[in-house]
């Protein structure tokens, strides 16, 4: 599977400020085993990214809804990186957590993923102008933040 | 100021993810064929298994053997070389002529239609060094005047070298032909002693 050469690297990255470090890995595996499994079902091969995101979104969903169910001695969702890329990074990606959904959603599309600005519109169901005024909006906003 | 865009790009699958993933896909995913490339005096060829065994080895060749097997067998591949050690040791041993059979499994459950299945199960079963002809075949098969759709059959052998289509020729003693290429035919058939140095 070249997808895993290709994009596993974008998709562990959108996952881990999807749910985190300690579980993106797990939620990784579990979308590409569910890409395996409906891959001879998937017509257009073009928009493979944005399929695999799809995907990895449902994981993240079905992540939270556990966590939800799971009892978690602080209350908090687990936001202590076990592996952060580095520890001024990690600040950063506490920063992109703490964006409103939006603005996060097509930061993380744009640059954790590198999509085009019209691949975020179709994922987000936006216009392309809106998938741009998010993108710039989350950026000024971490820019602030993380400086 | 730090570059925002920068940090956000950074990052790749933690060790071992590739692996892991391989591992489960084989175990859970059903129809996972998995897939290795393995040196040989033909240069690089292309082993595929599913859990049942081999089901395709493909000869080095102008398109892309992956892309391939991705479009004739299914796009369910993983290239998992550890699933693949056991033919890879066993082809080598045959190339260096350590070897005269293979004990690899074979997976024939992808080969369309029950008269190729039966040519395909009859060549498995030539030895090593000795041939038959293409109406020979054909009989096993259950088809004594079947030599030419027995010829079609082994033509589309997916797994050649190690279901041996190339010890069937002709009666006359030509031989025949060979999808992966006539010289090919002929290099097996000398490595296992049917043609002299000379050929």
């Amino acid at each position: 599977m070249d997808v895993l050469e290709e994009h596993g690297d974008m998709v562990y990255r959108y996952l881990r400020v999807a749910v985190g470090p300690e579980d993106a890995e797990d939620c990784l595996q579990e979308t590409l085993l569910s890409a395996l499994r409906a891959y001879p079902d998937l017509a257009d091969a073009r928009n493979l990214r944005g399929w695999l995101l799809t995907i990895a979104k449902r994981k993240a969903l079905d992540e939270h809804r556990a966590r939800g169910r799971r009892p978690s001695p602080s209350g908090r969702l687990p936001e202590a990186a076990i592996d952060p890329p580095t520890e001024a990074e990690d600040g950063l990606w506490r920063a992109v957590r703490e964006l409103p959904p939006k603005q996060r959603e097509a930061v993380v599309y744009r640059f954790v993923c590198d999509l085009a600005h019209r691949e975020i519109a179709e994922l987000m169901s936006s216009t392309e102008a809106a998938a741009r005024r998010n993108v710039h909006e989350g950026l000024r906003a971490l820019r602030e933040v993380w400086r | 100021m730090r570059d925002v865009e920068r940090a956000l790009r950074g990052g790749s699958m933690p060790e071992g993810a590739v692996e892991r993933f391989v591992e489960r896909a084989w175990n859970e995913v059903d129809g996972v064929v998995a897939y290795a490339g393995v040196d040989s005096p033909f240069g690089r060829l292309i082993v595929a298994a599913t859990r049942r065994g081999i089901v395709c080895l493909a000869y080095p060749g102008e398109a892309d053997a992956v892309q391939e097997l991705a479009e004739r067998l299914t796009p369910r591949l993983v290239e998992a070389p550890e699933r693949l050690d056991e033919a890879r040791r066993e082809l080598d041993d045959y190339f260096e002529g350590r070897r005269d059979r293979f004990d690899l499994a074979v997976d024939l459950s992808l080969v369309r239609g029950e008269f190729t299945r039966k040519v395909l199960r009859a060549t498995s079963r030539i030895p090593f060094g000795r041939t038959l002809t293409y109406t020979e075949v054909a009989t096993k098969a259950g088809s004594p005047r079947g030599s030419r759709a027995a010829g079609n059959a082994l033509g589309s052998n997916p797994i050649p070298i190690v279901v041996p289509c190339h010890r069937v020729i002709h009666a006359s003693g030509g031989l025949g032909g060979y999808t992966g290429g006539l010289d090919r035919k002929e290099f097996l058939l000398r490595l296992e002693g049917v043609l002299g140095e000379t050929g």
